[in-house]
């Protein structure tokens, strides 16, 4: 392990952390209520307001304090659901194989062959945007991800004498997932999830940015972008900040996602 | 001035030291025998000797000298030149060392393209006329091929081949039979043999086999954990070994140390007529095997010969295309998942590889807790009990428990395999090539430990191996297959004592002994 990449991957950590408590206590925190008019629209940053203000004259601060929330919070309930659904749908192919892994495996690809933001965006048209849809939908199209990913680890895996050592003692499947094969793809699930976090941070903020998304007069960091957009072209900063934070999270979930795969990579050359 | 001087030599790999004191002479001509167990260093050393370390691996100190050249000395390029025009390398395992995607011509003569003296045609007929050497059969043809194209024995000639390119004056084979059957290991053999005396090279011979090296090697350097143990003359070795540990691995050829008769029992487990298969491919056909209470059955055969197919379907996983086994005269489901757990429980299998048969993620305790939470629905203090009970019974201490695989070395981790099995509390004990990933004396405390558990628990034992040393010593009756067919059975005694098969009789004949001039007699009764 270099200096340089636990250095990075501590910084990765704090900043990762400060956002996540900063979007738990955003009433505390942030200095106005994100729907106050306060302003003039477009302000520059001044002492009133630290980061200036948005097209209604609404806090620019407060409005992103607030609207990681919903980015962070969709994104972890996203990912924690879908990661959960792929490990079990990969882990019960891989043991099972035969028609079970034909039928989850096609159903799979036939998803991932329409691109994610299209197959996003006709499901959003066709059943209305609310938050559950766009919740559902983001963890189906994510839930594929991880299994594509698992089930190929999983079956290296369900390859190996142990778990026909299980098998001929007649186990269940809780066992198998839980107890043979969960354990053994842990390095392989960290990674997969920081990056299917990173992901999910990116995919809502980018339909949000689309305006399918989180609908106003509520924000996450996409709608920010989206909303504070033409500011860009009277010089002011207003889109750039979410856009900003968006990218924070983004390179630090990767920043912690490297040292992890870094390390399992070491401890395997070593055989341990 | 001697053709290979190592002095004091000391290799170590980060803290751990590998090898230490080593001092070794060696003269021209001479084929140097290396002996010892997995870890013991032979192979570091074996490399060292052409001037080559594993990445990770240093000389803390110490000197080899080949040709009166220092080895360490050299610059990278010195050492290419040498490795390019002096000596060469026999690695252990053909199949893992060629790159499936060239024809062998391309790569037994790659050395060649990289001089770029010669065309490829010119490269062609080089590779036919080295193939010819090592009596491939239809070189022309040979060359064309592709690894995976031809057998294990022919690749391994075909490496010895690429090591012959340069007229080297100084070969390392490395383990070069060890992945062999025996009849295919003879081949090889007679091969080594003769490339050596017909090129007057030297050669350093890496085994664990002790009956192989005493045929190859004039000399003997007996190594264990990275220290020599001794080294001598091949012959007083052989005769009169000065040291305990050497003492012991001529020693555990013994026959008769697991004397015993064959018990008077009805059988347990019977299969009748079986017909076994994968896909289209029909691997075993009319098979007949019959295992009694506290009998030791060995199942022998050469690899493809379908021992382990049998095996795996008795066990339930594989189910058959026709005939039947049954269990104390009751038919049993084809397909494990719809045996009954009794069933499960009273058929017990144990891997060829330990490191594979148990979940490196879970600790001897989980291990062993589970069949016997399973099976004999125990918890709490007498779960705990019958736990250490296991290990003493195993003879490994306690404090394993709670380990890690990754922890143990191979010989404790397939006690703890056979522990996993004990837990259940068997009638019949499947052991798939149990001892073949192990090294001599380890091999030998399993097989120890196996008879004596078969003793004291009356346990019926199905033993699958290729290695006919072991069957004589081991099992009281012997079924010997060939390409799927059982072509001889009876006990062990009189198969060994008066075989009737040609195929057996070739068998037996194949099987190395340290015996003075075996190989020679051998080879002269094929010729």
């Amino acid at each position: 392990m270099n200096r340089h990449s636990s250095a990075s991957f501590l910084l990765s950590v704090c900043v990762l952390t400060g956002l996540v408590l900063v979007a738990i206590f955003a009433p505390f925190v942030a200095p106005y209520s994100p729907t106050d008019v306060l302003a003039a629209p477009f302000a520059m940053p001044n002492a009133d307001n630290l980061l200036g203000t948005d097209a209604l004259g609404r806090d620019l601060l407060s409005r992103t304090i607030y609207g990681l929330r919903y980015t962070l919070g969709i994104a972890t309930f996203v990912t924690v659901v879908a990661c959960a659904l792929g490990v079990v749908l990969a882990i019960m192919a891989a043991v099972r194989k035969g028609w079970l892994d034909m039928v989850i495996g096609r159903g799979v690809d036939s998803v991932m062959a329409i691109p994610q933001i299209i197959f996003a965006l006709i499901v959003l048209a066709v059943a209305g945007i609310s938050l559950t849809t766009l919740v559902c939908t983001m963890i189906v199209l994510e839930a594929t991800l991880f299994f594509r990913i698992l089930r190929a680890s999983a079956g290296d895996i369900a390859a190996m004498d142990f778990i026909e050592v299980a098998r001929l003692r007649g186990e269940k499947l809780p066992w198998y997932i839980f107890r043979e094969i969960l354990p053994n793809l842990a390095p392989t699930l960290i990674a997969e999830f920081g990056i299917r976090f990173a992901y999910a941070s990116l995919f809502i903020s980018a339909l949000s940015f689309l305006g399918v998304g989180i609908q106003p007069p509520e924000a996450d960091l996409g709608g920010l972008v989206r909303e504070n957009a033409l500011a860009i072209s009277i010089g002011r900063t207003a889109p750039l900040v979410p856009a900003f934070v968006i990218a924070a999270i983004a390179v630090a979930a990767n920043g912690i996602v490297d040292w992890f795969v870094h390390k399992y990579s070491i401890r395997s050359e070593l055989g341990q | 001035m001697s053709f290979l001087e190592i002095e004091n030599l000391l290799v170590k790999a980060g803290d751990k030291t590998l090898l230490s004191n080593i001092s070794v002479r060696m003269e021209k001509g001479e084929v140097l025998g290396l002996i010892g167990e997995s870890g013991a260093g032979k192979s570091t050393l074996g490399l060292a000797s052409i001037g080559f370390l594993r990445p990770g691996c240093r000389v803390a100190s110490g000197e080899v000298r080949l040709m009166g050249q220092s080895l360490l000395a050299m610059s990278q390029e010195e050492l290419r030149q040498l490795r390019q025009r002096k000596v060469a390398y026999v690695a252990q395992s053909a199949a893992a060392a060629f790159n499936p995607f060239y024809r062998l011509e391309d790569q037994v003569t790659e050395l060649r393209a990289l001089q770029k003296q010669v065309s490829r045609p010119e490269r062609r007929d080089i590779a036919c006329s080295l193939f010819e050497r090592l009596q491939l059969p239809d070189p022309e043809k040979f060359c064309r091929k592709y690894p995976h194209q031809v057998s294990g024995g022919q690749l391994q000639r075909a490496m010895i081949a690429m090591a012959l390119l340069n007229d080297p004056e100084l070969i390392v084979f490395d383990e070069p039979t060890t992945a062999l059957d025996v009849t295919t290991q003879m081949e090889v053999l007679r091969v080594i043999r003769h490339v050596i005396s017909e090129q007057q090279c030297a050669a350093i011979y890496v085994s664990h086999d002790l009956a192989v090296i005493s045929q190859i090697s004039d000399r003997i350097v007996v190594l264990r954990n990275g220290e020599i143990v001794e080294q001598d003359e091949t012959r007083r070795i052989i005769e009169q070994p000065a040291q305990d540990y050497t003492r012991a691995l001529v020693a555990h050829r013994k026959v008769g140390e697991f004397a015993g008769q064959p018990p008077e029992a009805n059988a347990v487990i019977e299969a009748r007529s079986l017909d076994l298969g994968y896909g289209a491919n029909k691997v075993v056909s009319n098979v007949d095997l019959q295992i009694a209470c506290g009998e030791i059955v060995a199942l022998v055969g050469e690899s493809g010969s379908g021992k382990t197919t049998v095996a795996r379907s008795i066990a339930g996983l594989l189910p058959p295309r026709a005939g039947t086994i049954s269990m104390n005269g009751k038919k049993l489901a084809d397909n494990i998942d719809h045996r009954a757990d009794d069933i499960r429980r009273r058929i017990q299998f144990i891997h060829q590889l330990p490191d594979v048969a148990l979940n490196p993620r879970q600790t001897v305790r989980t291990a062993l807790s589970r069949p016997l939470r399973k099976f004999l629905k125990l918890s709490g203090p007498s779960l705990q009990d019958r736990l250490n009970a296991l290990m003493d019974e195993v003879e490994l201490s306690r404090e394993l428990l709670d380990r890690y695989p990754g922890a143990l070395s191979g010989g404790q981790k397939q006690r703890v395999c056979i522990a996993r099995c004990l837990a259940a509390e068997p009638d019949i004990l499947i052991c798939d090539e149990v001892t073949s990933a192990l090294d001599a004396l380890v091999e030998d405390s399993i097989l120890k430990l196996l008879w004596r558990l078969q003793q004291q628990r009356d346990i019926g034992i199905l033993f699958i191996t290729h290695n006919l040393g072991v069957t004589r010593r081991f099992a009281h009756s012997v079924v010997i297959m060939e390409r799927g067919k059982i072509v001889e059975q009876g006990s062990t005694e009189d198969v060994f004592a008066d075989p009737k098969q040609d195929y057996t009789k070739r068998l037996l004949a194949s099987e190395p002994t340290t015996r003075r001039g075996w190989l020679d007699d051998q080879l002269a009764a094929k010729v």
